[in-house]
């Protein structure tokens, strides 16, 4: 007795499961100081807010993605879903409508979207990274379809939003997108880790066939995470927009693909039920601040960025391999 | 005294597949307080019984009763909303959730629409300290070995107050002290008064746990006793029949036992892996039939795969026509002259989409290297020569084989090693599945190519195969080599009672 | 077999006739100085490195992998082949050319050998795995052009793309060739089946003594080249290497291709000739909206409807839920179970792809 006892309390002091954030942490940590020392000015309050302000929407995308991820799924509609938000606001704003309706359509819009994609890969059993493939077509192709120039937003909100500054005291300011995604952040932790659904996410991701067994509500699951992630891709869009100020077909190409990455950095297994919103948060960091380096630098261009960003993709890609045969091991 | 009434009455159960009769007009009876083991052999309709009793198989004919009333179950959340609960051989829970949310997943204490985590981390100490788990509730699942996520699984079927609890095989992957932990907690509930249904192969834990016994066979129910008015020796016989089907009469002289001057062709020293089975000797002479008997889960497929280096074992040494070999993977026990077709066709053997002949000559043409191919002329000859050769139907080397029947495809598949032309075949359950035909096709084929001077292992579950055909039998047990019985020794009443009774005295 | 014949040629021949339909002269062919023009003739010409990357994504989806790096290995195969042009002591030479050419072709080797070494031997997921060298490589590929857009003038090389061979462009008789030389090693030696086997039932394969892991480092390999050979077509095409927009969403196009060609993603059986219908259909669909006349606007859409429908049509529960209905809703038909076993453990998850 005392024997399993033992055994168990060795074994669970091995907390593999937020090592991966962890690192994480540490990396952005390391290459913020990097820069820091590097160039003057780097280490300011302000160059951290803008970290945020100017990647809020690939903060809302990278939550939306770590819901999707964590089911074991994967989502490369996002980017797209992001232009079609973008040109739907646009082209409404242009017709006259209000803002607040458009809003609230774009974000619906998005809703449905990600509920169609959800259904067809769960009740029609076929492979996320199809489905969501031909979603990325089909919400780009709408965009050509509503206009292939940009459209400009002169909406009196609109602007208002984008160029507000909310101020933190001590010459620091944040924007309302950046407020937008922490809130988003804060409302995804909550989901996933004090609501049944949030619990189902992980559990589905961790195996779906076990999930079933034990009474849960698996479907609602699967398809629910495509719905937040269309929500999200909305909602970025609707950020982006305030970004931009227009509404393209050619805005958030690739997006996704950055998305991924941050949620991938972050530390959630490709393969499903393991992970944190806030590690997808900080890989959304870390690649702004090997932007902000990059920036910083001067005269080294944004090819850098991507060798880079790539090494970095590896470097973690390999830490889960190791962690998880690690895993695998001890459980035996 | 008058036994109490039967929590739940499975009767006259019936249950088909297609045209396979899984069940035919079965029993049950659960009591209260007891714990009840149902025995048979692969095939004989357990797991369907109980597919059928937790709502996850409907019913063709018969009525399953719980607490006298008459239930159909539409699916699982019903049983186990009529408080039957069951826990899997495979341990269906998230390892990559913690120990308290796998016991409560579902139906975590809520407080204000949301998660109330210390309401659940004392919930879950609680039921774990019920059944004397010391276990950290915080900890992830996946951190703690299988032994000890059964009994979490166990502990969450109890959580949910359950009535009637089913275990099936949860000590496959156990080791002694586990299963005495296992017991120590079925004991506890048992006590409590919940009716347990316990599913093993594993006969001396059968008879350390159980109060009545329920025995099928081929789907049929042979017979419910009380397991201290049962012996082992009759057990084994029920479980195991002894119908001797027609089959023709083999010419196969058992090799004299005084052959020892013949260097084996293959031998295992002290062969083991940990939690698969216990440390072995085994030699096998050219020309020599060496048959693995005992139940399933005794061990036989594993030492198997060992052998072939399908696993990896962690003990022991295996040398080849007197040469030690490192046996690491399939690819070194094939170059090696070993060859081997697995228990579980369908996930291992059958590559579905292939053609007939591309799977006949799969292993020969992996071993010449994708550069060097078989011409197809040869394939085309081959595949006909063995298709007549094992009368293979349809005769046809362009059929996909996932089309071809259970016993076509097993013919296939030893088409697949024997042009191989090995010195060892190791068989694990070759005639599983099969009808009765090709069973007596397949036992002829092994005792000719014995006779042609190959060595062979043969693993059968039933024990008149093993016994006509081997020339050596090594009796396996829970895990562990008993005994080798050879000439004369070699017959179906010495084996059962070397499998009944392990060697000890008393049965 | 029969799944095979559900090659999508219905789709490739609507698209044909339409364009027929819209411009009667539109299968018309004439020969201009030793080379054939026609619409016909571009569809072949210009789908040819679609059709090569598409072979090379063919037989790594067969080994149930996927590999989202060709696009970054066309930029840079391009890259390094004008950069060393360019870079050379006579940029005009065929000599250099030559190097070039040689130079693009021995680092997309190196680069599948990459790939194949995390999937073979590190065991990473391929989609992840090869999703490293899609972001990084077209970094490289800027890093070797310096992020310009390099321009070469050299006849050797836009050779590869502009001259003709018997008057057809060299760039179909590539493509051709390597379909020709695949469809031929695959077939005459084992290599076909192998690959097969290996995405049919990795566990049975690898029971029968198939080296799976140099399989898979193999087809990763000639991915690679494929993509290479595609990206010196493509940069040939404009006399330049245009790192950042050469091969651009290529992968996806190439994936498309080889599903609508009747391989599954799921791996194991796979169709050569229907990759090249598909890739054929995607080529086509790209010149009907041209030709036809169908508004830019809406061409990503169509697009996109096609291989919607495309897809329902190939998922095995689409045709399942259709023959019951078939069937007057009389359920499932009885299905023989495997064997009556406890639910399996399969850590079943809907799977990314790949």
């Amino acid at each position: 007795m005392t024997a399993l006892a033992e055994r168990a309390r060795v074994a669970a002091r091995v907390p593999t499961r937020f090592l991966p954030v962890v690192v994480t942490f540490a990396l952005f940590v390391l290459m913020f100081a990097g820069g820091s020392l590097r160039y003057d000015s780097f280490a300011s309050g302000q160059v951290l807010l803008n970290l945020l302000i100017d990647n809020s929407f690939l903060v809302v995308l990278a939550v939306g993605m770590t819901f999707v991820i964590l089911t074991g799924g994967i989502d490369l509609s996002v980017g797209s879903v992001v232009a079609l938000s973008t040109m739907v606001a646009a082209s409404l704003l242009r017709a006259g409508w209000p803002a607040v309706p458009v809003m609230l359509l774009v974000l619906a819009g998005g809703a449905v979207f990600g509920l169609a994609m959800g259904a067809v890969i769960h009740y029609l059993e076929i492979q996320p990274f199809i489905v969501t493939l031909a979603g990325m077509f089909l919400a780009r192709g709408l965009c050509y379809v509503i206009d292939l120039q940009s459209i400009s937003i002169s909406d009196p909100v609109f602007r208002t939003i984008a160029q507000t500054a909310i101020p933190l005291g001590d010459d620091l300011f944040l924007s309302p997108s950046a407020v937008v995604a922490l809130v988003v952040v804060a409302i995804a932790v909550y989901v996933l880790h004090m609501t049944r659904f949030g619990r189902t996410v992980y559990a589905v991701g961790g195996n779906q066939q076990s999930a079933m067994l034990m009474g849960l509500r698996v479907g609602q699951a699967k398809v629910g995470v495509y719905v937040i992630s269309g929500t999200c891709s909305a909602l970025a869009g609707l950020l982006f927009t305030f970004y931009m100020l227009s509404g393209y077909s050619l805005h958030a190409v690739g997006m996704e693909l950055d998305a991924i990455a941050a949620v991938v950095i972050g530390g959630t297994l490709l393969t499903g039920g393991s992970g944190f919103v806030l590690g997808s948060v900080l890989g959304v960091l870390v690649l702004g601040t090997i932007q902000t380096i990059l920036s910083f630098e001067g005269t080294l261009s944004s090819w850098w960025s991507r060798i880079v960003i790539g090494l970095l993709l590896l470097v973690f890609v390999v830490l889960q391999r190791v962690l998880a045969r690690r895993s695998a091991a001890a459980s035996t | 005294m008058h036994p109490p009434r039967p929590l739940v009455e499975m009767l006259g159960i019936s249950v088909a597949f297609g045209p396979v009769q899984a069940l035919d007009s079965v029993d049950l009876r659960l009591y209260p307080g007891e714990v009840h083991a149902l025995m048979g052999e692969n095939g004989a309709g357990k797991s369907t019984l109980i597919k059928a009793l937790t709502g996850v198989h409907p019913v063709d004919a018969g009525e399953i009763r719980v607490n006298g009333e008459p239930v159909a179950f539409s699916g699982p959340a019903a049983a186990q909303a009529a408080g039957i609960s069951t826990v899997y051989q495979e341990v269906n829970l998230c390892p990559n959730l913690s120990v308290a949310e796998n016991l409560l997943l579902g139906r975590e204490p809520r407080r204000a629409g949301r998660i109330d985590w210390r309401g659940a981390r004392r919930r879950a100490a609680e039921v774990l300290g019920r059944l004397h788990l010391d276990l950290d509730p915080s900890s992830p699942l996946g951190a703690h070995p299988i032994a000890q996520q059964q009994l979490v699984a166990i502990a969450r079927a109890v959580e949910v107050d359950a009535r009637v609890l089913v275990l099936d095989e949860p000590t496959s992957s156990l080791d002694a002290s586990e299963v005495e932990e296992l017991f120590r907690v079925i004991r506890r509930l048992r006590d409590d008064g919940v009716a347990i249904l316990f599913v093993s192969h594993f006969l001396e834990q059968v008879y350390a746990i159980s109060d009545r016994m329920t025995v099928l066979r081929n789907g049929r129910l042979v017979g419910e006793h009380r397991t201290a008015e049962l012996s082992r020796r009759q057990l084994v016989s029920a479980m195991v029949g002894r119908e001797l089907e027609v089959l023709d009469r083999l010419d196969h002289a058992p090799a004299a036992p005084a052959d020892d001057e013949d260097p084996p062709v293959l031998s295992a020293v002290g062969l083991g892996r940990a939690g698969a089975i216990e440390p072995v000797d085994l030699d096998v002479r050219p020309g020599e039939v060496v048959g693995l008997a005992g139940l399933l889960g005794s061990g036989r497929t594993e030492l198997a795969r060992l052998l072939f280096g399908a696993d990896r074992a962690d003990r022991g040494e295996i040398s080849v026509a007197g040469r030690a070999v490192r046996i690491r993977n399939p690819r070194s026990a094939i170059d090696a002259g070993i060859a081997f077709t697995p228990e579980d066709r369908k996930a291992a053997g059958v590559v579905g989409d292939l053609t007939v002949r591309d799977n006949i000559v799969l292993a020969m043409q992996a071993s010449r290297g994708w550069m060097r191919r078989i011409p197809r002329r040869r394939q085309d000859e081959l595949a006909r020569r063995w298709i007549e050769l094992l009368d293979i139907r349809p005769a046809d080397p362009d059929a996909l084989l996932r089309n071809l029947s259970g016993g076509n495809q097993q013919k296939v598949l030893l088409a697949r090693w024997l042009i191989t032309q090995p010195k060892v075949l190791i068989l694990d359950e070759p005639t599983r599945g099969i009808d009765v035909g090709a069973k007596a096709q397949i036992q002829a084929l092994v005792a000719e190519q014995a006779r042609d001077g190959t060595a062979v292992v043969f693993i059968s579950a039933e024990l008149d195969e093993v016994v006509r055909l081997s020339d050596r039998v090594l009796v396996l047990r829970d895990r562990r080599p008993v005994a080798q019985l050879a000439g004369d020794d070699v017959d179906t009443d010495h084996v059962m009672e070397l499998i009944a009774t392990g060697g000890e005295a008393g049965a | 077999m029969r799944e095979l014949l559900r090659k999508p040629i219905w789709p490739l021949v609507a698209l044909l006739l339409l364009n027929l339909a819209v411009t009667p002269s539109f299968f018309a062919v004439r020969v201009q100085d030793g080379r054939l023009y026609g619409s016909l003739v571009d569809i072949l010409h210009n789908g040819a490195p679609l059709a090569l990357t598409a072979l090379g994504m063919t037989l790594v989806i067969a080994t149930r992998g996927i590999d989202l790096s060709v696009g970054a290995v066309v930029a840079i195969a391009g890259a390094v082949a004008c950069s060393w042009i360019a870079a050379s002591p006579d940029p005009a030479s065929s000599g250099a050319a030559l190097t070039g050419i040689v130079l693009a072709l021995g680092l997309a080797v190196v680069l599948g050998a990459w790939n194949g070494f995390l999937v073979a031997r590190l065991g990473i997921q391929p989609i992840i795995a090869t999703l490293v060298l899609m972001t990084a490589g077209r970094g490289l590929a800027q890093l070797v052009t310096d992020g310009q857009i390099v321009t070469v003038n050299n006849d050797t090389f836009s050779g590869i793309s502009g001259s003709a061979l018997f008057t057809v462009p060299v760039t179909v008789v590539v493509a051709a060739a390597v379909y020709a030389l695949v469809a031929l090693v695959t077939r005459r030696t084992a290599l076909g089946t192998l690959v097969e086997a290996v995405g049919i039932n990795p566990e049975a394969s690898r029971l029968a003594g198939v080296r799976s892991r140099s399989i898979v480092w193999t087809v990763y390999v000639f991915s690679a080249l494929c993509a290479a050979v595609a990206g010196l077509m493509i940069s040939a095409n404009v006399h330049a290497a245009d790192a950042n927009n050469a091969g651009l969403w290529l992968e996806l196009d190439a994936i498309l291709a080889v599903v609508i060609g009747g391989t599954s993603l799921a791996g194991g059986r796979y169709s050569i000739a229907g990759t090249l219908l598909g890739a054929l259909t995607i080529q086509a669909l790209t010149t009907t909206i041209y030709s036809v006349g169908i508004p830019p606007e809406v061409s990503l859409v169509f697009k996109a409807v096609v291989v919607i429908l495309v897809f329902l049509a190939q998922a095995p529960k689409v045709r399942a839920l259709l023959a019951r209905r078939r069937r007057g809703g009389s359920g499932p038909p009885p299905a023989a179970p495997t064997t009556p076993a406890a639910p399996a453990p399969a850590a079943e998850t809907t799977g990314s792809g790949r």
